[in-house]
């Protein structure tokens, strides 16, 4: 078993003092612990932003990708090798913006990983533009009369590509949080957290005080995250009461489901042998 | 009576099975024992439009195309029009009257002998299905060249299933009855079996020679999103995951594809991903991460003319200098440009081989031409290049004496690999710049190191390159001429030396197989005697002869260029050889 120790590493952190990033390491952390898994039997792969960093301060075999890649880099690895657990850490520019194409694509072929998008509603190491996330209105560098279009919900984009684990999470409640990554993590399929995450720096307005006072667990109103319906009227919630927790749990084949190929044989073993192709060759002939 | 030596056209519209037919009459062929080389020309769309299939067969080795045309099958009536000045005295053009007619100042050459054959009415008294007109055809052309209708038949049968197959055979029965009962024996060409016949060798594209060069170094994962002209290789690869136990996906994106590839190849498995220009700019920056992260994913990259979406089922090669210097930075990669269908299998086993023993990402360019024509070849030898996974270790051989670094610093530039899994290594990679563990860093020392440890990988590359068959050249070693170029030109070049060498000339070619590292040395063993070089390239800056500049300061003399999408005619090319002597 992993404790708190093993998993420290030697990188002094470099996120703004009172990131929100913080709470979503030592929520990851705490949930790695939890759930038992070895540290080389995980992999965490990361796309490029603040939250990026986040794979240089876990010890765990990582990926730190490029922008709007977390996706299929991470999918990548977990189809190659089934056995590792993979959990892709993605910024809310980097999923909603430059990787928005792969996300609903992910979403729809259900393999068996975790994402959790640090939902900050602004760029943050591009030093503050709006996002997806920024709300109408929103004033920042890049929109300085205020964002035009309304903001996009990932909660609702997830729902209705047939996902089958959409939470969101609140990096202000790190216990809350925690949680909702060990059931991700546990979910066979792709698990989906969008995580509130506030940006000391740049977002004045969505903050710690902001979140704290709006979000309400959806668990507290026992909410059915059997009821698919619901959970896209929940989804669809926005303004003094926002929720958080699982708003959607459902059980449908992983990609790897229907390949045979991988049931029973972890592709990373080639051996040295070469492989006989000579019934490929015979439809030449 | 010319006998086993024909260039036979088949020609009608998309849609009206062209490229099949021909490739049936190929491989009744190859069957027999001849050599074979297959073309497929083909418009941007679906259905109608004109698409024309060329087999040339014969007795001796052939590497391209020919540019003219014994024997004729249209379809229809564009068919004849199109390529009427294709053909030769004595040549025969099979048709169906009843649905078009041919006037004779259609084909003005002389001498053309037309046999009409009522496709249309036989394919309809069996099935009604129209597409078995070319088999009908197939069926006459065997019956005019006096071939053996039985090998047509064993062709139909392994194609087909059963059911479908019996038609065709039927359809082919037909038409052969007509033609010997009409014409007996009345047309200049004859084909029969060689002492090769039964033999077992293959026919095949170049796509599918990538395809079963990845299948036998054990390619684990193939993602790729379908772009003209490297989607047959998903088409090929696609049907034989299970059987070969790997994993084959259509992506969302030819950026999904790279990224999967490229985490893929993190995990420790071989993976291989294709496409042409237009999907490799958006491969671009991925390109580079795997640079970066020194993972090892092979990319094919099958040139079609540009620039933007250009001419999307022709070929060009254009796209040497975007492979050598894609993605911003400056990190280490291997480009191999094979030219035939035997260099497309072997070459995609070394790529893999280099990938992971240099742990950079290899490029194999190839084009359309290449990528889509057929040629004879012997069966593949297995075993000729093993399987060697460079310096990996294994989950027993792993002794965790200190904390495992991904990135080591090593003399040879070279980090052990370990997958991720193993026990007691963490597998931590960056594409950002980062230290020997994998963790990021801005320090200019470590900055500097990384990227010294990096290139220090291509100079050990490049010591085994020595070893390797980087550059070809094929003819006497002292000619009047050295003719320099690349990929898929290597066909109608070796053809066209073959006109000239009759023509009491003597020219050799210089083939570079490799286009980065670039092979320097041999390049200039070989040009530094030469009397006069010239560049055959399809495009419009030869960009060999850039690269011969840059990298050796030596001037190519002429310059042979053809950048209209279509390949060099063996014919014309000797001729422009010639004119330059
Ligand atoms: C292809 C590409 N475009 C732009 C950038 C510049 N860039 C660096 S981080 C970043 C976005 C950061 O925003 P977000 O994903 O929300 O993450 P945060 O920093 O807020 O955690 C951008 C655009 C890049 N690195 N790569
Ligand atoms: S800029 Fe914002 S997101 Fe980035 S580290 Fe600072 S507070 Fe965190």
């Amino acid at each position: 078993m992993v404790s708190l120790n093993d998993l420290r590493t030697p990188k002094t952190n470099t996120w703004c003092p009172g990131c929100g990033n913080f709470g979503i390491l030592m929520a990851f952390k705490k949930a790695l612990i939890e759930t038992g898994i070895e540290r080389e039997d995980a992999v965490m792969v990361s796309g490029i932003g603040c939250h990026g960093k986040i794979v240089n301060y876990v010890n765990i075999n990582g990926f730190h990708g490029i922008h709007g890649r977390v996706l299929p880099t991470a999918q990548g690895i977990k189809l190659a090798n089934p056995d590792l657990t993979v959990i892709g850490f993605a910024g809310d520019s980097d999923q909603y913006n430059e990787g928005w194409g792969h996300f609903a694509h992910a979403v729809r072929a259900n393999v068996d990983m975790t994402l959790i998008v640090h939902d900050n509603m602004v760029l943050g190491l591009t030093t503050g533009q709006a996002t997806p996330t920024s709300q109408q209105g929103f004033k920042s560098k890049s929109t300085p009369f205020g964002v035009i279009p309304p903001m996009l919900n990932p909660i609702a984009h997830a729902l209705v590509s047939d996902a089958t684990f959409v939470a969101r999470g609140y990096s202000g409640d790190m216990f809350h949080l925690k949680n909702l990554i060990v059931e991700a993590i546990k979910h066979r399929g792709f698990a989906f957290i969008d995580v509130f995450q506030p940006c000391v720096s740049f977002n004045y307005l969505n903050t710690y005080a902001w979140f704290s006072k709006r979000v309400y667990k959806l668990e507290d109103e026992n909410h059915d995250v059997t009821d698919h319906k619901k959970a896209l009227k929940k989804a669809l919630e926005w303004g003094d009461k926002i929720p958080i927790g699982i708003f959607y749990k459902k059980e449908r084949p992983i990609y790897s489901d229907s390949l045979s190929q991988v049931k029973d044989e972890n592709l990373t073993k080639l051996s040295k042998q070469n492989i006989d192709i000579t019934s490929a060759m015979k439809e030449m002939m | 009576m010319i006998r086993n030596k024909i260039s036979m056209l088949v020609g009608g519209e998309a849609g009206a099975g062209i490229s099949r037919s021909g490739l049936l009459f190929a491989k009744s062929c190859l069957r027999g024992g001849l050599c074979v080389f297959g073309a497929n020309d083909y418009q941007s769309l679906i259905r109608g439009g004109h698409n024309f299939y060329t087999v040339r067969a014969c007795e001796e080795e052939i590497y391209s195309q020919a540019d003219k045309t014994d024997l004729l099958i249209a379809l229809n009536k564009e068919t004849v029009l199109l390529h009427k000045n294709e053909l030769v005295s004595g040549a025969g053009i099979i048709y169906d009257k009843e649905e078009f007619s041919i006037n004779p100042e259609d084909v003005e050459s002389k001498d053309v002998k037309l046999y009409h054959v009522p496709l249309r009415k036989i394919a309809k008294e069996l099935t009604g299905p129209q597409i078995m007109e070319n088999t009908v055809a197939l069926g006459a052309a065997t019956a005019l060249l006096d071939y053996d209708l039985t090998i047509l038949n064993e062709v139909l049968q392994d194609t087909f299933k059963e059911k479908v197959a019996q038609q065709n055979m039927e359809a082919a029965k037909r038409g052969f009855n007509y033609v010997k009962e009409n014409y007996g024996d009345n047309f200049g060409y004859k084909l029969e079996k060689t002492k090769l016949a039964g033999s077992k060798r293959i026919f095949l594209t170049g796509n599918e020679a990538i395809g079963l060069g990845a299948l036998n170094a054990g390619c684990k994962f193939y993602a790729a999103y379908p772009m003209t002209p490297a989607t047959t290789i998903l088409h090929f690869l696609a049907p034989l995951d299970r059987e070969y136990k790997m994993v084959v996906i259509q992506t969302e994106s030819e950026i999904a594809a790279i990224n999967m590839v490229t985490g893929a190849s993190y995990a420790g498995v071989r993976a291989m991903t294709a496409t042409s220009g237009g999907g490799f700019s958006l491969m671009a920056e991925a390109i580079g991460m795997a640079g970066m992260t020194e993972t090892s994913p092979v990319i094919v990259l099958v040139q079609r003319p540009g620039p933007s979406t250009g001419l999307p089922t022709y070929s060009s090669q254009t796209d040497i200098r975007f492979a050598i210097h894609v993605s911003q930075g400056e990190f280490p990669r291997i480009v191999i440009a094979p030219g035939d269908v035997h260099e497309c299998f072997y070459s995609t086993v070394e790529a893999f081989n280099l990938a992971e023993k240099f742990q950079m990402p290899v490029i194999i360019i190839s084009d359309k031409y290449l990528s889509e024509s057929n040629a004879t070849a012997e069966q593949f030898d297995q075993n000729r290049i093993g399987i060697d996974r460079g310096q990996l270790i294994t989950e027993q051989e792993y002794r965790q004496e200190e904390e495992y670094m991904r990135h080591r610093i090593t003399e040879t530039g070279v980090s052990v690999r370990a997958i991720p899994g193993i026990r007691g290594a963490i597998v931590r990679t960056n594409a950002d710049e980062h230290n020997e563990l994998g963790y990021t860093t801005e320090d200019p020392v470590l900055t500097k190191k990384m990227n010294d440890k990096r290139f220090r990988k291509m100079d050990e590359l490049i010591k085994e390159m020595e070893n390797y068959e980087t550059v070809k050249l094929y003819g006497p070693k002292n000619a009047d001429v050295t003719i320099v170029g690349w990929g898929s030109t290597k066909g109608p070049i070796r053809e066209a030396m073959k006109i000239i060498n009759k023509n009491g000339k003597c020219v050799n070619f210089l083939q570079i197989v490799y286009l980065c590292p670039f092979p320097t040395n041999k390049i200039e063993e070989q040009l530094k005697s030469a009397k006069m070089t010239i560049a055959v390239e399809n495009n419009k800056t030869s960009q060999l002869s850039g690269l011969i500049q840059e990298n050796l300061l030596m001037t190519v003399d002429h310059k042979i260029l053809k950048y209209d999408g279509r390949p060099f005619d063996p014919e014309a090319l000797a001729k422009q050889i010639m004119e330059v002597l």
